[in-house]
């Protein structure tokens, strides 16, 4: 699902992100990227999403050379992505409902399907019910929850989340993991940058250790504590 | 496609909705607009105006043809019916010597000294009013030339240089209006351009998520461009009401100059199918300014 080789990332800053990086994450995992702040988490998300490209080394993602989609070709391949942020970049003017119908409406999905698909996925994540919400009268929590239906709902193969509970308390933050592992176990490939190894310790999972730009360990599942 | 229709509807409400959430900076905006507008469509009026008064002075105009000396009365009666049988000829008078002399002496004031003459020097004369269709410069010309050509006739007096000289200051002015309308029409789109780059820097963010969530740079755009086409016949419906205000505190003034001339030229407004055009040439000014800064500034937003 995702393969990286010899991934290189310098940015225009000169700021080396990745060195000679080397992975692979098969379809229907979960993986989670750990390791310090500025060890190449956010970078290697940002390669696979195409925000940013590899200065180096190829990256792979749905098996397809990322180097051969062109600017223009980008949009399709995103959709084919469901992405959280630890900021959950919602739309505040606009309703729940809205925000989470934005990637089904822009696919050009008929009204009617959306909207059964927005209700959908929000109650996969507990919040059926707050349609109508602004995101600012929403928790933390809950906003994030937001972002993962928005991410969900228009049922991509792979989830990238980028420390989707940086600023959560622990409790909530491993009942956003749990809801994490649900759209795993129905076959969805996970991606998770996070720092919090405790929370990681949690979950039988493929991490992938960063460390200054580098892979510096990686390790199968442990068995879970919880299941 | 349906939903595709559907879409572009929600997305014109959406952008209808913001324009409305605004209401202060969306009136300014379609008031400079309908004020770059109005101009140039007050000096078409006006031109527009103009000409029609100026059609009705060259159908005005008559074409005095003098006879030889030697031509009698039935000879020019002859030739009087032949010019009244050319389709470009509405009417003819004849004028005998005498009655010219009689005209003279009452207009002239020169009594005494005509009756000094031992003979009339004056020829027989036609007055000659061509049609209204035939009052064009070329069309009088080509009358001027035949009549010219036609036995006994000593002399054609048609004074078209003034017509000419008006006609030739109206197409001076359709060619400024053009000019000021196609500098205040790039106005109009440079205008909607940076309001459109404006609101595109403040909804960056949102530019983002969409982009981030798969939204390509049309997807992005489309809400700009029905701002932008909002802007456009706002303006235009404004410039159309400036237009009429105008034409209406203009109108009373020229019907009383006219009335004065003897004449009861009235002053038109705009009419119902300029105002549709205007409407349309708008709308597409909006569209295209924003057009220009959505398609530039879109493209350079990309999720950080």
């Amino acid at each position: 699902m995702i393969r990286f080789h010899e991934v290189h990332k310098r940015y225009p800053t000169g700021r080396e992100a990745l060195n000679n990086v080397s992975f692979t994450v098969e379809r229907g995992e979960l993986a989670f990227l750990t390791g310090p702040s500025g060890a190449g988490k956010s970078s290697i998300l940002r390669l696979i999403a195409l925000i940013d490209r590899p200065s180096r080394g190829q990256v792979f993602v749905h098996d397809q050379n990322t180097a051969a989609i062109k600017a223009r070709a980008i949009p399709q391949f995103r959709r084919q992505i469901g992405i959280v942020f630890q900021d959950h970049k919602l739309l505040h003017d606009r309703s729940i409902a809205d925000n989470v119908a934005l990637p089904l409406i822009i696919a050009g999905i008929a009204r009617r399907e959306i909207d059964k698909r927005v209700r959908a996925a929000l109650d996969q994540v507990g919040l059926l019910g707050r349609e109508k919400s602004r995101p600012l009268e929403l928790s933390t929590g809950e906003q994030q929850r937001v972002g993962i239906a928005r991410a969900v709902v228009a049922k991509p193969p792979l989830l990238i989340a980028d420390e989707p509970t940086g600023n959560l308390d622990p409790a909530l933050a491993l009942e956003i993991m749990r809801l994490f592992k649900r759209f795993n176990d129905v076959g969805v490939t996970v991606v998770i940058a996070t720092h919090d190894l405790h929370l990681v310790d949690e979950f039988r999972a493929r991490r992938i250790v960063l460390g200054a730009g580098r892979v510096a360990l990686e390790a199968d599942g442990l068995p879970s504590r919880l299941p | 496609m349906k939903a595709y229709l559907l879409r572009h509807v929600q997305t014109l409400f959406g952008a209808c909705g913001r324009l409305a959430a605004q209401p202060i900076a969306s009136v300014m905006t379609m008031g400079v607009i309908a004020i770059a507008i109005a101009l140039p469509l007050t000096l078409y009026v006006l031109l527009q105006n103009a000409q029609s008064a100026a059609a009705g002075w060259s159908a005005a105009f008559e074409i005095s043809v003098y006879l030889d000396k030697a031509a009698t009365g039935a000879r020019a009666e002859a030739i009087a019916a032949t010019l009244r049988g050319r389709e470009d000829v509405v009417a003819v008078r004849v004028i005998s010597p005498a009655a010219a002399l009689a005209e003279f002496r009452e207009y002239s004031g020169l009594g005494a000294a005509l009756d000094a003459l031992p003979v009339n020097p004056l020829p027989t004369t036609l007055i000659v009013t061509p049609s209204v269709a035939a009052s064009t410069t070329q069309r009088l010309a080509a009358l001027h030339s035949a009549i010219a050509a036609l036995p006994d006739v000593a002399g054609v007096e048609l004074d078209t240089e003034w017509v000419e000289r008006l006609l030739a200051i109206l197409a001076l002015l359709r060619r400024v209006v053009l000019v000021t309308g196609g500098l205040l029409g790039a106005g109009v789109i440079l205008i909607v351009g940076n309001t459109i780059r404006l609101d595109i820097l403040n909804r960056r963010a949102e530019i983002e998520v969409v982009k981030l969530v798969g939204g390509s740079d049309g997807f992005a755009r489309r809400p700009f461009l029905y701002t932008g086409l909002f802007y456009g016949i706002g303006g235009g419906i404004a410039a159309i009401g400036l237009v009429g205000l105008a034409t209406a505190f203009i109108a009373t003034p020229v019907a009383r100059v006219a009335s004065l001339y003897g004449s009861h030229f009235e002053f038109a407004g705009l009419e119902w199918s300029s105002a549709a055009q205007v409407l349309l040439l708008a709308g597409a000014l909006g569209w295209a300014g924003s057009w220009i800064a959505a398609s530039q500034h879109i493209r350079g937003i990309n999720p950080s």
